[in-house]
């Protein structure tokens, strides 16, 4: 579903990643990991095409960047710690808004069902500047799952919520990924992508350290597995 | 794309029978079309900005704020009024509309919701259209509310269709221009000073055209003697809203 090889991404001098090659199958549920700092974000960016690799190869579900950007989006989900949503807008206007910048037909039903999934339903009228952050995190992965994509990115989805917002984030992520969709979440919450993931990945300074299935964690466990990576 | 979703359902369909999302079949995703993200992206800042009314208010308290000052300032007699007017309209509406193109774009970029956009299957182009658009009525909702007031405080008809077609196109340039470098300078740090650093240098053309051309009109000369400024405008809005289409995906990328 997701295949990089060697990738490369400048900031002008700076070398953010150093020839990453990175697979994922259908289905994978893949944490990434790692300090601040490894590039974690920035590889997230460019697989959702919101920034142009300097080298390599990016190909998601049988489309190239950065010349078919467009189609890959069409079967991308990205959640980050930011909302992307709008605050003077309801949550219903919010989905509506971006169901008709999908494409999405009959998307009323669709938004109904969305916020069925992410508890929001009686609140659907409601200003989301009037959102606690559990809330609009809820609503911000609704919105990403919206036009139904094949592959999901998470950029640190836990940031800023507190330990029941957690919980009911962890219950949403759960059911997205047990639709079958290819999910890829960077995190620095070891116990929490411990719990969901089903292939953990180590970026440490711009490569990928090291990379295990939760079949070959069992041996070990997350944290020393982590720890190794880092120091290795 | 319906194909690949029903084979996706099918790998799905044990998770979906107790899931709230069994009916998603009913989701067609495809490449969105430009037309309606533009209209989308104008549908949502109107009703944004409409419950608000945190963009138009402090373009129009600015400007009148601006139009009061120089009434008090410059106590003219009626023919040195006239002379003025133009310069001083155009001066309103640069900085007004400088305040406007920035609050828009950071409303964008406060949430992350120009990633949002970004990550939206559609030409990119579609999103300065549609940025483009919603920031020209903006503009030119203050205008319409500008010029009575200042009719009234300087005794001064700005009725006149050939002012009104002026003001309309020099907003239209001033504002595909603004959209351009107000998304260029929300990416940075400064972006409250940089937009009309980077913005008045290049409307300098634009306002001269058109400060020029709305002094003949109101000075009551014919149609003929303004029709180098006339064109001049028309080609700076043809010519710059060309360039920021070609220009706004770039501008975007990190």
């Amino acid at each position: 579903m997701i295949t990089v090889k060697k990738l490369v991404k400048r900031f002008g001098l700076k070398t953010v990643l150093r020839g990453v090659d990175f697979e994922v199958q259908p289905g994978e549920f893949v944490a990434l990991l790692g300090p601040n700092g490894a590039g974690k974000t920035t590889f997230l960016r460019i697989l959702a095409t919101l920034s142009r690799p300097s080298l390599g190869e990016v190909n998601i579900a049988g489309y190239k960047l950065p010349h078919e950007a467009a189609q890959i989006r069409a079967r991308l989900g990205v959640v980050s710690h930011l909302p992307l949503l709008y605050g003077d807008l309801s949550a219903e206007e919010n989905l509506r808004f971006y169901a008709r910048m999908y494409g999405i037909s009959n998307y009323e039903l669709r938004i109904t069902e969305i916020l069925e999934m992410v508890g929001l339903e009686t609140r659907r009228r409601d200003l989301v500047r009037a959102f606690s952050r559990g809330m609009q995190q809820r609503l911000a992965i609704g919105r990403a799952v919206l036009h139904d994509p094949d592959v999901m990115l998470f950029d640190e989805p836990y940031t800023g919520l507190d330990q029941d917002a957690s919980s009911m984030l962890d219950d949403v992520l759960k059911t997205v990924a047990a639709e079958g969709r290819t999910v890829v979440m960077t995190s620095h919450d070891l116990a929490r992508a411990e719990n969901l993931a089903t292939r953990f990945d180590i970026l440490s300074r711009g490569i990928i350290a090291a990379s295990a299935t939760r079949k070959q964690m069992k041996k070990s466990n997350l944290l020393t597995f982590y720890k190794q990576a880092l120091a290795g | 794309m319906t194909v690949k979703i029903n084979k996706l359902d099918r790998r799905r369909k044990t998770a979906d029978r107790a899931s709230p999302l069994s009916l998603r079949e009913r989701a067609r995703v495809r490449e969105g079309s430009f037309t309606k993200a533009v209209s989308a992206i104008v549908w949502k800042d109107l009703r944004a900005e409409f419950r608000s009314y945190e963009l138009i208010s402090s373009m129009l308290v600015f400007s009148l704020l601006v139009i009061l000052i120089f009434n008090f300032a410059l106590e003219l007699d009626i023919k040195t009024r006239q002379s003025v007017t133009a310069g001083v309209l155009w001066a309103t509406f640069a900085f007004a509309g400088t305040l406007g193109l920035n609050r828009s774009m950071a409303i964008e970029k406060d949430r992350g919701c120009l990633d949002g956009l970004l990550l939206a299957p559609v030409d990119r182009s579609a999103i300065y259209f549609g940025k483009f658009i919603s920031n020209l009525v903006f503009m030119l909702i203050v205008e319409a509310i500008v010029l009575p007031v200042y009719s009234v405080l300087y005794n001064t008809n700005l009725f006149q269709p050939g002012l009104l077609m002026v003001i309309l196109l020099g907003s239209i340039g001033y504002t595909a221009v603004g959209t351009l470098l107000a998304a260029m300078s929300v990416q940075t740090r400064t972006r409250d000073v940089l937009l009309p650093i980077l913005l008045l240098p290049v409307v300098l053309p634009l306002i001269i055209a058109a400060v020029q051309a709305s002094n003949t009109i109101l000075a009551g000369n014919e149609f003929s003697e303004i029709t180098s400024w006339f064109n001049l405008l028309i080609a700076y809005d043809i010519i710059l809203t060309a360039v920021a289409f070609m220009l706004f995906d770039y501008i975007l990328e990190d």
